[in-house]
């Protein structure tokens, strides 16, 4: 395998490169972001306060609450949505809202993905391969 | 996926290009998590409130009703969750009346569809409750969990968009919940506490959810020694699937499917007395002030709606603190038949009906109001509005009206 590069489960969506924003939490649309100002508003949440604008958002599984499969389209139009979705595991209604939203989704890694990628990792996706690759890792010094 | 003869056609645009896109949707999810095929289902149950849909979902609903009702009209019946706003009482919570327009609106593409508004989330108490082994698309993870766990019907969590497209293709991906091998518990607990109210079997949920890894972890629940009712093992699903988006439950010797349960030596989680408290505690604050107590999520039965009547019934409500109260339209009208609704208002206590609190745009009616503490015997609105700005307390319902009547938190 070359090396950054990890596979996940066939995903939906286009490729898109961008920014990561990685947490080892969990995610629903409607239970943590603040949908008008683009942070996590949730203070439980590890990523609480910070914007998700545009990153590809690294978590670990989808939470409760069926909302955000008609969120994601919602806030895709707004402008104020993230790049595209990691997770360890989906559930239904994040599949869904990304069909339906077109944003693009991998889940089910050969291992934990909120271990492998570290905020501010520049990432590109590729969905219909479940690929996802690390172009430009964050410096950890 | 192998299509069916059915599917081919409305693959095809024989139907129309409404389902073919329906279709088309339903295909992409199903390969997402590896469906062969379809399965043909009996009813849909859609959430698709405003605050969930924004203009966007609205102007998408508003486009499919522009198409010739052949084409639009739904295949199956399908009946609405609980809207985002009650036009009789929208004042009362000062919730702004561009939310009003907007749920108007949504309202009059769902007609164009055929929909029937039913306007609850607590469908399998009111209407057409599911039968076992029906397949159905149910679109509110407290109905889902519900009609898999107490009813032994078979849905997975469909949101507004996957659920309209069912209730458009008459079928869904055949998947997860849909499988039984998918229903087989796997995470093994045991109740060294007995549950003695609503907020009580909603902690447990809460804490057996938290404790799922992910949607494909089905709990099985030992040490209940007795019979559940309908409305407890509601507030228990609907808490499970919020905290941790697990669409199924098995309780030992209540639900129907828990011969499904194959291990012989499981290692068991012992869930006791002191976890209960600790969930409890988790969500209490430094001080005794209150803003609001909220009975919602899932919204009330006939029955909640009468024991919360007896206990308000000649009190009155703190001027400080509101009291809301959401249920399906259907009941609120035994409840004014009964004498419940008269009993509840007369105490103060604002009645919304065919709402739920969280969804009608709770974070900006928390705002118009000045409400931060949010008071409730309900463990998944405890759980939701914590990402809306409130600080959430819960407790059993008599708690909650002792404390909206003396106007700050009673423990």
């Amino acid at each position: 395998m070359k090396e950054n590069v990890y596979f996940g489960h066939i995903g939906i969506g286009e490729p898109v490169k961008g920014e990561a924003l990685v947490a080892d939490d969990n995610f629903s649309a409607r239970y943590d972001l603040d949908r008008i100002n683009g942070n996590f508003s949730r203070k439980s949440h590890k990523l609480f306060n910070q914007s998700y604008v545009n990153k590809i958002l690294v978590l670990n599984v989808a939470k409760g609450g069926v909302a955000t499969a008609w969120m994601f389209r919602s806030m895709k139009i707004s402008k104020i949505c993230p790049k595209a979705l990691l997770l360890n595991f989906a559930n239904p209604i994040i599949a869904q809202g990304a069909a339906h939203a077109n944003l693009p989704l991998i889940d089910r890694f050969e291992s934990d993905i909120t271990k492998i990628i570290k905020s501010g990792d520049i990432i590109k996706l590729f969905p219909k391969e479940g690929k996802v690759e690390i172009l430009n890792e964050k410096s950890t010094n | 996926m192998k299509l069916s003869h059915k599917e081919l056609e409305i693959q095809s645009g024989q139907f129309g290009e409404v389902r073919k896109l329906a279709l088309e949707h339903q295909m992409q999810v199903g390969k997402f998590f590896d469906a062969q095929s379809f399965v043909e289902i009996s009813q849909v149950h859609i959430m698709a409130d405003t605050e969930a849909l924004g203009l966007a979902g609205i102007e998408y609903l508003e486009n499919l009703a522009q198409y010739p009702d052949p084409q639009k009209q739904v295949w199956v019946p399908t009946i609405t969750d609980p809207r985002g706003s009650d036009f009789k009482s929208f004042k009362k919570i000062k919730q702004n009346k561009r939310f009003v327009d907007l749920e108007k609106r949504a309202i009059d593409a769902f007609k164009q569809l055929n929909v029937m508004m039913t306007d609850t989330c607590i469908n399998y108490q009111v209407f057409m409750p599911p039968v076992k082994g029906e397949h159905l698309a149910f679109g509110d993870t407290g109905s889902s969990i519900y009609a898999n766990s107490v009813l032994g019907a078979r849905t997975n969590f469909e949101g507004g968009p996957s659920a309209l497209a069912a209730s458009l293709t008459g079928r869904t991906p055949m998947y997860g919940l849909h499988i039984e091998q998918n229903r087989i518990p796997n995470k093994f607990f045991n109740f060294n506490v007995r549950p003695t109210n609503f907020s009580d079997w909603g902690a447990l949920g809460g804490i057996i959810g938290k404790q799922m890894n992910s949607y494909w972890d089905i709990p099985i629940i030992y040490g209940i020694d007795y019979k559940p009712t309908s409305d407890e093992l509601k507030h228990f699903g609907a808490a499970m699937a919020s905290f941790g988006s697990t669409p199924m439950f098995h309780i030992a010797g209540v639900t129907p499917e828990d011969h499904l349960a194959q291990n012989k030596n499981p290692k068991m989680n012992n869930i006791s007395l002191s976890d209960l408290n600790n969930f409890y505690k988790s969500y209490l604050p430094k001080d005794d002030n209150l803003d609001v107590v909220v009975f919602a999520a899932p919204q009330l039965s006939l029955n909640e709606m009468r024991i919360l009547s007896e206990l308000l019934d000649g009190k009155k409500i703190h001027p400080k603190v509101s009291l809301l109260v959401c249920t399906p339209s259907a009941v609120k009208v035994l409840c004014d038949k009964n004498g419940i609704s008269k009993k509840i208002e007369n105490s103060g206590g604002i009645i919304l009906e065919g709402v739920c609190f969280y969804n009608m745009h709770a974070r900006e009616i928390g705002e118009a109001n000045g409400w931060k503490r949010l008071m409730s015997n309900s463990a998944k609105i405890i759980n939701i509005l914590g990402g809306y700005g409130y600080e959430t307390i819960l407790n059993s319902m008599e708690k909650c009206v002792i404390s909206a009547c003396q106007g700050k938190i009673v423990k």
